[in-house]
């Protein structure tokens, strides 16, 4: 999948050779891009092999590459069973109803949700659903921020020690005052959102603001003098100076930043995730170490796995959205 | 007939590290409706600034300037600017980066559709129809810079400022420019001032030339009336004993009277003082 969507380009030269041009030299050009990824696969995994058949833990033996295909077999399956359970208890709970209904017309059905244990692919969509509602919130802020402080010089000088100071925190130190505020705050009976999913999204949000803000801010620092000249004689108001010409001018900046806040949301997650206990990949990470079955270190490899090809994936779709946005056709987007 | 544009005594002085620096001193300057004012002088001696001033973007410390009998202390469209490396948008097409001007001032005056053909219009009077819907990074130096005059026209604008608007050009595209302005102009017969380091586009295009003295401290030193009929053709005019007289003293002020300090003494001149002493050619 990675070389795919890494590098459409061999599917050109693969086009080439079935009308017959250039066989040689196409076939060539497949092979540097399919073959040497894939070389370099087969290499990492029969390093991956010979290495963990020599690594022995209190939980049994490292798992190596066949390990990590059955366990993410019997996730699936699991994942598989999970659902037919729940389709099954739905089917039970309808007929139920519909019983009641002809015995006694003015009974009003009820619906009660499945209860039953999340599956790995739930604790994948949960994961994902809360990177993404703190990568936005905290892009909600920090592009507003960063072009207003990007603006103003002294705004700037006032703000950047700030921002170096917390940019380096850990989400690890967050997690402890965010879920104690969040405990304070966040106090309904029946809260739409779990507290543990406040603590995860809001602890992201803490720490992949700062590359946005960062380079909003020298994007917007940076626009031509000769562009602002253009928007002064034209007397753009200040909004429409940020809408008209700051925006568009640090769009390409602005996307370096949401990039690199991306990556920096995913990898706080996991960790976000086990501290907090909220039911996404991080906690099935911390759950299977605590379990420490024999099949709990195969199973972690498959979430490491798993971690990064989204995360791979994230930033794929950003580089995409990034080309689609900038108009700055020239650089090289990668 | 009363100027349209007035300079009366206008310096100025940048603060600098090293104390203030007076770039410009007792500036008088009269412009009349339509007419075609150049401004010549050695690199680094104060065109730009005056230009600046003009246009409101820098603030004369002294004096002033005096517009259609108001006074000019902030940036607008009724002095519109064609800057030296083109400043259109980027992101924009050549279409849009003239739409931009349009909408700004001729909002509640014009209709979408006025506005369209006037933008349109516009971007014919520079010859550039063929290419409405490209990007600056599409066309060529030449096109961006007509596209930019373009900008500036649509604006209809009491003065039009020009910083070496094709300076950057090479001479060919140059030539056309010229002739596209002179066209121009012909119709339209707009105010205008330019700032330009060639003498012979100098002499081709104005009224009036003004040639300043060098700087710091700079300020008029003379000022020369081009009465050359119109319209003006560059190679009958390349043996007229008139053109090469109103060259020929336009030439001598640069390289006599005010001949570069860094000239003068060749044993001082770097690679950053020769570059800029070829550019006034
Ligand atoms: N914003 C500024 N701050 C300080 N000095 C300036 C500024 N703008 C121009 N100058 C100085 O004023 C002088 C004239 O500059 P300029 O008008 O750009 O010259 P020209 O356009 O004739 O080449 C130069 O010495 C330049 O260094
Ligand atoms: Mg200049």
């Amino acid at each position: 999948m990675s070389i795919a969507l890494s590098n459409i380009a061999w599917l050109e030269p693969v086009v080439k050779i079935a009308k017959g041009e250039n066989v040689a030299e196409n076939a060539q050009l497949i092979i540097k891009s399919v073959g040497l990824p894939l070389a370099g696969i087969l290499v990492f995994l029969l390093v991956w092999h010979a290495a963990a058949s020599n690594i022995n833990t209190s939980l049994g033996q490292f798992p190596g590459p066949a390990d990590v295909v059955e366990q993410s077999q019997s996730l699936w399956t699991e994942h598989l069973t999970e659902r037919e359970k729940a389709e099954a208890f739905y089917e039970r709970q309808e007929k139920r109803n519909a019983d009641r209904v002809a015995n006694d017309p003015s009974y009003v059905p009820k619906i009660r949700e499945y209860t039953g244990k999340p599956t790995y692919i739930d604790q994948i969509g949960t994961s994902l659903v809360t990177v993404l509602s703190g990568f936005l919130l905290a892009s909600a802020i920090a592009i507003p921020f960063g072009i207003v402080i990007g603006l103003s010089a002294n705004l700037y000088s006032a703000f950047n020690p700030v921002i170096q100071i917390f940019k380096p925190v850990s989400p690890l130190a967050w997690l402890p005052l965010v879920t104690m505020v969040v405990s304070a705050l966040y106090v309904s009976d029946d809260p739409m959102v779990a507290k543990s999913f406040v603590t995860s999204m809001i602890t992201v949000m803490l720490c992949c603001l700062w590359p946005t803000v960062i380079n909003t801010a020298v994007g917007v620092a940076s626009i031509p003098k000769d562009l602002i000249n253009v928007s002064q004689v034209l007397r753009l108001s200040y909004l429409e100076h940020v809408r008209k010409i700051v925006l568009p001018s640090s769009i390409p900046m602005v996307f370096t930043g949401l990039r690199l806040s991306l990556g920096i949301a995913w990898m706080v997650l996991i960790a976000a995730e086990m501290l907090a206990q909220n039911p996404g990949l991080g906690k099935f990470v911390w759950d299977e170490f605590q379990n420490g079955s024999s099949d709990s270190l195969g199973r972690i490899m498959v979430a490491v796995i798993t971690i990064g090809i989204i995360g791979f994936l994230l930033d794929r779709i950003m580089l995409m959205i990034q080309r689609r946005v900038s108009w700055d056709k020239s650089a090289a987007l990668r | 007939m009363n100027p349209l544009l007035e300079l009366t005594d206008v310096g100025i002085e940048f603060p600098t590290p090293n104390g203030p620096f007076c770039a410009l001193q007792n500036v008088n300057l009269k412009i009349k409706k339509g007419e075609f004012i150049s401004l010549i002088g050695h690199s680094g001696c104060g065109k730009s600034t005056v230009l600046n001033i003009v246009a409101g973007l820098y603030q004369a410390t002294q004096g002033g300037v005096v517009l259609g009998g108001k006074e000019v202390n902030e940036p607008g469209p009724e002095r519109a600017v064609v800057f030296q490396n083109h400043s259109l948008l980027p992101w924009l097409t050549a279409y849009e980066n003239v739409e931009l001007a349009v909408k700004r001032v001729f909002k509640g005056k014009k209709s979408k559709a006025e506005m369209k053909e006037w933008i349109e219009h516009n971007l014919e009077l520079v010859h550039m129809s063929h290419a409405l819907h490209k990007r600056p990074d599409e066309i060529s130096g030449g096109m961006k810079q007509r596209v930019g005059i373009a900008r500036a026209l649509s604006m209809e604008p009491q003065v039009l400022l020009m910083d070496e608007p094709f300076g950057a050009l090479d001479a060919l595209t140059r030539a056309h420019l010229q002739d596209s302005l002179m066209e121009i102009q012909k119709e339209l017969n707009n105010t205008v001032i330019m700032i330009t380091h060639d003498v012979d586009e100098a002499v081709l295009l104005s009224d009036r030339i003004v040639m300043m003295t060098n700087g710091p401290s700079a300020t008029i030193g003379e000022i020369l009336d081009v009465e050359l009929e119109r319209p003006r053709n560059r190679i009958q005019l390349a043996d007229d004993p008139t053109y090469n007289k109103y060259r020929q003293q336009v030439l001598s002020f640069l390289y006599e009277k005010q001949r570069k300090p860094d000239v003068e003494a060749p044993a001082k001149k770097a690679a950053t003082s020769e570059s800029k002493t070829e550019k006034v050619a």
